[in-house]
């Protein structure tokens, strides 16, 4: 298990510093000049050159990347170009909107999906079963952003139930996680109908009900409970998929969080900016899936650590 | 009819005001993005441009609402008789935030800060026309030569060649007093914890949440500024600002009206005090790369002007601008009434493609932002170019990508100057000229995205810019306007429309006529309104 | 994304089409997508105006989009333009892109899956390491960045769709022809002397097959809605050129006083993603050896 962890953990870093180097090539290939964004509108082109051998952009690729590396080792990030901040305390001051935002999109997620999938394993093949089905196929089918503008219509506009976007309390969280969670949710639907209707079936189950347990009994206490840990170790797959995809959610609902901070960096080609929002959201997404591997064995005996 | 209405209601507001004009109050006011730094010598936005003159001051500044210079920190000047030596008396017992006195070594170190390559300022380029400069940017000086201290309240600036706008320069932010302690304290850091003389200084600032500034109690004006606290709100949507704004729960829209909204708050009476229009200094221009076949043939370029259908362009936005007829906007001293540019005329635009040798039109790109409205903007004048057989595919690609094109000899053909029209940086008609259209600005990774070069007009306006006596100031408006003529003759722009600006505030907020659209002020002049 | 569970190749087709006929919802799936291709293939003859066409009485006089009437069925764009006959056109290009980004998805991948699973010493693990990195990217993220090297047209667009896509296809044929190398019929073939690239060939792809049938399916559905947020975001298919996630964009300023331009495009490609997932899932029923 421990020689298993720390196997797990040197790929990580692998898979950190493969993100990174990626994220720096395509950052690098882009066709215009950060130099020239800061320069402003008056520069010469002296104070342009100036400014390129400041930031050390007229040195050779494979310099830049080394700088860069190195400054990750010793935990330094570099500075925006455009804000001039540090990216660390930049991201700081987002990551707390981002995390908000995702935990109250696996909450959302969790509340439809479950109850929706053990609904719809107890009537399986029933017509309950497929409606519900249908939802979880309409919710794994919804574009987020029209979705989002919609849900904000009705109810941020139209009954002015909720804020129409922001950030800041409970109630402007209701609508950005709920768009958020609509895909995940119909996700979750499926797997937990999937595992419930297979612990429904396992032998014990149908010793259980053969002795005269109360059926409803038995799906509390044996089947409910062995069937949410596998969507229990999805939820870190989960970590990862929603924040790659917070941008679109986060651009609808003036959201502050990493992604709008990532979209903007783009924008303006703050390569700094950008390749802090790309490590770090990979970063959670690595955490996630390590996270899922570590809980998959112990929910199903069958897998191992290998 | 309707400009008689403004005025009845400018006097009784300044009617108004007399009575109601007290200390006191704290203001909201939102944002939608982040406020980026408050260092006088890098923040190059519209958001943190006013922000920042509100903390910090320089030797010059306009009459509020106006676009005329008048001295700030300095109490007097003198040019020279050559134009080229500028010679500013210092106000006396001016405190930075930090309680220290500001001196005329401040002033020095300020603009040799804003020159050195290390501050990698966006406004260096503004000032190398200080004499040394160059020099010191290059590390072959340790201080600039033309700036010179000698006494603690006086500041000699001499210049290279004499320069009307030079005065306008001691007046942007990029020259603004720093005090060189709390700038060696915080280093890169300095833009978050900014010290400087101006009317209001930082209390709090919760980065991507709220930003508050305060009454600064030794202000230099005396009775100045009117507010207790201003309090920045950012991560706020547009659309929910005005519904604060509406609720009472915010006095400014720090983004103005959202588009959406525009149309039924304008058309409803009940909110004619809460919205003050104006002109700004900012025109949106379509570029016609003239080093780019055809448009290296003028003939074509005057077609194009003729094609564009500007007043379409104004219903696409709202009618939240007016159409354009030459570079300048009305408001700018150098702006020709007189002149009508050229008319929306396909069918002659069509006869001149003809002469031009492209009876049959011809294909080309046009390059614009992906930020709404300009992919919209671009569709439309797409459309009109097609109209007279031009077929212009578009590219819309992110600001730093379309900047690029515009800035490679060759790259765009035309670009929608959109998201990045050029707004003023000063109220001098050769802001319009130098950075934008002149040989010097044709340059790889430069704006002037038309790659318009005309010697003869080069060195008009180094003539124009020459006249720096202020009994010369009538005439070189003339050659500025003149300037502007002939450039449009050359038509290496579309000039498409100029923005109106609208800034919605508050019932409760009063402030001089003016002060809502101070053209040198976005949204407001923080220093001069007040809470009724 | 609903990963398909493995499957293996059905010996009688015949059944297969039975069950598929059977699933309800897959059926009316796939009457729908047969319906839009129909739509977008004869959305020339079918679309009331041309899509590019910017009416000048198509907008009120202060610039606002008509709501739906008698002349324009479902409303005007903010250009005056007749939102039926773009969202007919954006059929073509929400289906071309959904098919062409998805099958160079699908080709890479199982390309890189099958190169991988067979090379099992240094290429294939270079390669599997190559799909953890891409895994661990944000993939929005890189489709936004791909866009802005690459300037966006139809096939760029669906180039950087495949270029985000083609992980996981990479990774469920890895699986799957590991599982099938240990398989008996390999390793006796194998004894037998077989070389192992024609093994693979003649073995293992038509195993793979089934899988990536399902896959291709169901990768459409997410190919239509990557393809929309993309154009949502301003990075997808060039303007004029309608797109669902164009004309959402598009009107995103103007929604709250013209809420049919979000309402339209979005219920076209949740209709559409819909279908796909229903038609991949069933095929998925049909083709599991462990179904009824």
């Amino acid at each position: 298990m421990l020689g298993y962890l720390a196997s797990r953990l040197a790929q990580t870093v692998f898979v950190l510093l493969g993100v990174v180097t990626v994220a720096f090539l395509i950052t690098n290939l882009i066709p215009a000049d950060p130099a020239r964004m800061l320069a402003g509108r008056q520069a010469s082109e002296e104070t342009v050159a100036g400014i390129r051998s400041q930031l050390g952009l007229d040195k050779p690729l494979y310099m830049q990347y080394g700088r860069y590396v190195g400054g990750l080792a010793r935990g330094d990030l570099g500075r925006s170009y455009q804000q001039r901040t540090d990216i660390r305390t930049l991201l700081l001051s987002r990551l707390p909107a981002t995390l908000q935002l995702t935990a109250g999109g696996i909450f959302f997620e969790l509340l439809f999906g479950i109850p929706l999938g053990i609904l719809a394993a107890l009537y399986a093949g029933r017509a309950l079963d497929k409606v519900v089905m249908v939802f979880a196929f309409l919710g794994v089918s919804a574009p987020q952003f029209a979705l989002g503008l919609i849900l904000l219509y009705v109810f941020a506009y139209r009954f002015a139930l909720l804020p129409l976007g922001g950030y800041g309390t409970p109630q402007h969280l209701i609508l950005p996680a709920l768009t958020l969670a609509v895909t995940g949710a119909g996700w979750y639907a499926r797997v937990m109908r999937g595992a419930m209707i297979e612990t429904l079936q396992a032998d014990y189950i149908r010793t259980g009900t053969a002795k005269g347990l109360a059926r409803r009994r038995v799906v509390v206490k044996h089947a409910l409970r062995n069937a949410v840990l596998p969507v229990i170790a999805m939820i870190g797959l989960d970590i990862g998929l929603l924040m790659g995809g917070v941008v679109v959610v986060e651009s609808v609902f003036a959201w502050p969080g990493i992604g709008q901070l990532a979209w903007q960096a783009i924008q303006v080609l703050d390569i700094p900016v950008i390749m802090g929002t790309v490590l770090l959201t990979a970063f959670f997404i690595v955490l996630g899936n390590l996270l899922a591997d570590l809980v998959y064995p112990l929910v199903d005996p069958r897998i191992r650590y290998g | 009819m309707k400009s008689l209405r403004t005025c009845v209601l400018g006097a009784l507001l300044l009617f108004g005001a007399a009575g109601a004009q007290e200390r006191g109050g704290s203001i909201v006011v939102t944002y939608k993005d982040d406020i980026s730094t408050l260092d006088p010598a890098i923040g190059y936005d519209w958001q943190n441009f006013s922000i920042i003159k509100a903390m910090f001051s320089g030797l010059m500044d306009y009459e509020p609402g106006t676009a005329e210079l008048v001295p700030n920190l300095a109490t007097d000047y003198t040019v020279s008789d050559d134009g080229k030596t500028y010679t500013f008396t210092l106000r006396e017992g001016v405190l930075f935030h930090n309680g220290r006195e500001l001196t005329a070594e401040d002033v020095k170190y300020s603009l040799e800060r804003t020159l050195d390559p290390a501050t990698r300022s966006p406004g260096q380029g503004f000032y190398l026309g200080i004499e040394g400069a160059q020099a010191f940017v290059d590390g072959e000086a340790d201080a600039v030569s033309g700036i010179r201290v000698p006494d603690p309240t006086t500041v000699e600036i001499t210049l290279s060649e004499p320069s009307a706008p030079f005065l306008h320069l001691m007046a942007l932010n990029f020259s603004f007093v720093v005090p060189q302690e709390e700038v060696e304290r915080y280093g890169e850091d300095f833009g978050r914890n900014p010290v400087g003389t101006g009317a209001f200084k930082l209390r709090e600032w919760q980065l991507g949440q709220r930003l508050v500034i305060e009454r600064n109690p030794d202000y230099f004006h005396e009775g100045l500024p009117h507010l207790d606290e201003v309090i920045y709100e950012v991560g706020v949507e547009p659309t929910v600002a005005l519904l604060r704004l509406q609720r009472g729960q915010a006095d400014i829209l720090g983004d103005g009206v959202p588009p959406a909204q525009f149309v039924s708050l304008t058309s409803n009476p009940a909110n004619e005090q809460l919205i003050a229009s104006g002109s700004q200094l900012q025109t949106g221009y379509l570029t016609l790369n003239t080093n780019v076949a055809p448009f290296d043939n003028v003939k074509v370029r005057r077609a194009v002007n003729m094609a564009v259908n500007k007043e379409r362009v104004v219903q696409l936005i709202n009618g939240r601008a007016t159409p354009a007829t030459q570079p300048l906007p009305p408001l700018m001293p150098g702006y020709d009434d007189a002149y009508t540019g050229y008319a929306y005329d396909p069918e002659g635009a069509k006869a001149l493609l003809a002469e031009a040798g492209f009876p049959d039109g011809f294909a080309t790109q046009l390059y614009a932002t992906n930020t709404d409205p300009n992919p919209r903007i671009a569709q439309a004048i797409q459309q009109d170019l097609a109209a007279v057989g031009i077929d212009a595919e578009l590219r819309t690609q992110a600001q730093s990508t379309v900047i690029a094109a515009g800035g490679e000899q060759g790259g765009a053909p035309m670009v929608w100057s959109g998201g990045m029209a050029w707004i003023a940086d000063y109220p001098d008609p050769s802001n319009f000229y130098w950075p934008i259209l002149s040989c010097s600005a044709a340059t790889q990774g430069g704006w002037n995205w038309a790659w318009y070069c005309n010697e003869e007009l080069d060195a008009q306006a180094t003539a124009a810019d020459a006249m720096v006596q202020p009994d010369q100031a009538e005439a070189r408006v003339a050659a500025w306007r003149d300037i502007y003529a002939q450039v449009m003759d050359d038509a290496p722009w579309v000039p498409v429309f100029n923005e109106t600006r609208y800034t919605v505030h508050s019932a409760r907020l009063g402030g001089p006529e003016g002060a809502f659209v101070d053209p040198t002020h976005t949204p407001v002049d923080y220093e001069h309104v007040y809470v009724q | 994304m609903i990963q398909p569970h493995p499957v293996r190749a059905p010996r009688a087709l015949p059944r297969v089409w039975r069950r598929l006929l059977r699933n309800g919802l897959g059926l009316f799936g796939g009457v729908v997508v047969i319906v839009f291709v129909l739509l977008a293939a004869f959305a020339p003859l079918l679309a009331p105006y041309d899509p590019a066409e910017q009416f000048f009485d198509g907008l009120t006089l202060e610039g606002s989009p008509l709501p739906p009437d008698g002349r324009f069925l479902l409303g005007t764009d903010l250009l005056g333009r007749d939102l039926l006959s773009r969202l007919l056109y954006g059929a073509r290009i929400s289906l071309t892109i959904g098919l062409v980004a998805n099958a160079a998805a699908l080709l890479i991948g199982t390309l890189l899956g099958l190169l991988a699973g067979y090379f099992k010493g240094v290429v294939g693990g270079a390669i599997m390491r190559f799909t953890d990195v891409m895994m661990a990217f944000p993939a929005l993220l890189l489709a936004i960045a791909l866009s802005a090297i690459l300037r966006p047209s139809l096939w760029i667009v669906a180039l950087v769709i495949a270029l985000v896509n083609w992980v996981q296809v990479a990774r469920v044929v890895y699986a799957q022809v590991l599982a099938l190398s240990e398989n008996d019929f390999v390793t006796s073939a194998q004894a037998l002397g077989a070389r192992r690239g024609r093994i693979l060939f003649k073995h293992l792809v038509p195993h793979v097959l089934p899988t990536m049938l399902v896959y291709g399916t169901l990768g459409i559905s997410t190919t239509v809605l990557l393809e929309a947020t993309l154009s949502f975001l301003g990075v997808g298919v060039q303007p004029p050129t309608p797109s669902w996630g164009g004309i959402i964009s598009e009107s995103q300023s103007f929604f709250f006083t013209a809420p049919w331009l979000v309402a339209f495009p979005g219920l076209a490609i949740l209709i559409t993603a819909v279908s796909f997932n229903l038609v991949g899932d069933a095929l998925r029923d049909a083709l599991d050896p462990r179904g009824r």
